[in-house]
């Protein structure tokens, strides 16, 4: 019971970053047809800040802040220089624009900072255990699910009440109408950028907050598993993009719990053919967007 | 009021709207009739500024053409498309608020929404429903009330009892007169000729491109030719 409990944990905490990461590229896509798969370097920027804030004794809260703000701006910057000048390209060239900014900004790092992992000294306190009980539940994974549930519901909150989340829920619809209202489309989609930076922050403290270090290629792997999960959920769909990001997380913990250990090392082929099932089972993703989309 | 000269619209190869002049007068109803594919939509596409074109667009002795979409708007012309295209997962309220959302703020913006409520009761019973539940009729009734939280001088419709029951395409004609007694002035693109020649100040033509025939409304409505190719049913 208490090993289910745990797993349970992990699981959701685990879903919780990649609901965040599968989201940051719903909100793109949904909006500019874009998959950004570029995405994954802004975790590694943040990553970095959170590095460079701690390396000159900022304290901790404020390195945290720092991080998703680096996040944010290299989210915008990536946007202003690189995607804007190619709006007009169909899915393929934003696709391979996003490939070319993940590409440069990985050398980048590689050269610019170091090949090797940084170390990212966390506070003590994080790495305990709560006892709940005879439950040992690590405070990494239960401030992961707080704060993803905390970050979804705020992105909620800013979705559904402020002028700006309206117009980027209703560009995902109908880019063209909303521009007849008047509301520009460039606010909307650097908005929609920096929320997708705002996220891919979050899920890089948590991330390092699991693994204490920082590299050049932190961000590829958990975005490529985001990218998964948005599948999963519905292309395009930010419901579904949640839903996919818990699915995934939850296959990989029951199948790393549950695999007999020589089929381990094989867990990933595992997980994804059942996502492969799923997608038979449903092909548009568990929540599919709601709309066609104009061209 | 909009003065259009030499408008002319490619897509590609295929040249949709091949040198168009029209004028519409302050406080006027104009409407625009054709065929399918005789290049309405792509006029008022082109005016508001969704579509590139050549020629010139002025509006109020200013010239607007190469402005962005989202800056034509501000110098108030609304243009509310073909199809409706309300934003169907989005609460009838929130489609309101977008719409003046870029014009006004605050108590205005509020001001607007009540005033659009008032004039489209039908608005209020549906408030917090979403926009994709509504009928054909009250999603008209949506895109025009949103199209007017601009508070525009000029509305630019295209295609409004397009796919309506009879009794709604009446309610929908009534409510152009009405705007139009408030001061709006109109500039109409229309399958239903004879209805809306019936409104019409002054109307054009429009065939492959080009306009062929021009006048006065009522003038219009007699006309041979338009009296063979739209009004024969």
């Amino acid at each position: 019971m208490d090993l289910v409990l745990q797993q349970i944990v992990n699981a959701v905490s685990l879903g919780g970053i990649y609901a965040l990461l599968a989201l940051g590229l719903a909100v793109v896509f949904s909006i500019v047809s874009l998959i950004n798969f570029a995405h994954g370097e802004l975790m590694t920027v943040a990553g970095y800040g959170m590095f460079f804030a701690l390396a000159v004794s900022l304290p901790f809260p404020l390195a945290l802040l720092l991080a998703v703000s680096v996040a944010v701006i290299a989210a915008l910057l990536t946007e202003r220089f690189a995607f804007r000048p190619m709006r007009k390209a169909d899915v393929t060239g934003l696709l391979l624009t996003s490939f070319a900014v993940s590409a440069i900004l990985r050398v980048i790092f590689q050269n610019g900072i170091s090949a090797r992992p940084k170390p990212v000294p966390l506070p003590a306190g994080l790495t305990g255990v709560v006892e709940i009980g005879s439950l040992h539940i690590g405070i990494v994974p239960l401030l992961s699910i707080v704060t993803a549930a905390l970050s979804l519901a705020l992105l909620l909150l800013f979705l559904k009440h402020t002028t700006l989340g309206k117009a980027m829920r209703a560009a995902a619809e109908d880019f063209e109408v909303l521009r007849l209202m008047g509301i520009k489309a460039n606010r909307v989609i650097a908005m929609a950028f920096a929320v997708s930076g705002v996220l891919a922050g979050i899920a890089a403290v948590l991330w390092i907050a699991q693994r204490g270090s920082v590299d050049p290629l932190m961000g590829f792997v958990p975005v490529l598993k985001a990218f998964v999960a948005a599948v999963i959920g519905g292309l395009g769909s930010l419901s579904g993009a949640v839903a996919g990001g818990f699915a995934l997380g939850i296959l990989e913990v029951l199948f790393q719990a549950f695999l007999p250990d020589a089929a381990l090392p094989y867990r990933d082929a595992f997980v994804l053919s059942f996502v492969i099932l799923i997608l038979v089972w449903r092909p548009d993703g568990l929540i599919p967007a709601p709309v066609s989309r104009r061209s | 009021m909009l003065e259009v000269s030499g408008l002319k619209v490619r897509y590609g190869e295929v040249a949709a709207v091949k040198g168009v002049d029209l004028s519409v007068p302050r406080g006027a109803i104009v409407v625009l009739l054709g065929a399918n594919g005789a290049g309405k939509s792509s006029t008022l596409n082109a005016i508001a500024g969704l579509v590139p074109a050549t020629g010139d667009v002025s509006f109020e002795g200013k010239s607007i053409s190469g402005l962005a979409a989202e800056d034509i708007v501000r110098q108030g012309l609304s243009l509310t498309p073909e199809g409706r295209r309300v934003f169907p997962s989005l609460s009838v309220a929130d489609n309101l608020h977008l719409g003046g959302a870029a014009h006004a703020g605050g108590d205005e913006l509020k001001r607007r929404i009540e005033a659009e409520l008032d004039r489209f009761p039908i608005l209020r019973e549906r408030y917090a429903q979403k926009a994709g539940l509504l009928s054909g009729g009250e999603q008209q009734m949506l895109a025009i009330a949103r199209s007017l939280m601009a508070a525009p001088k000029l509305l630019l419709l295209d295609e409004p009892s397009l796919g309506l029951a009879p009794l709604i395409v009446d309610k929908v004609f009534e409510l152009i007169l009405g705007l139009k007694g408030k001061g709006l002035t109109i500039l109409l693109v229309e399958q239903n000729a004879g209805r809306a020649l019936e409104i019409a100040d002054y109307g054009y033509v429009l065939q492959t491109g080009q306009v062929v025939l021009k006048g006065p409304g009522a003038e219009l409505a007699q006309s041979g030719l338009v009296k063979q190719a739209y009004l024969s049913e």
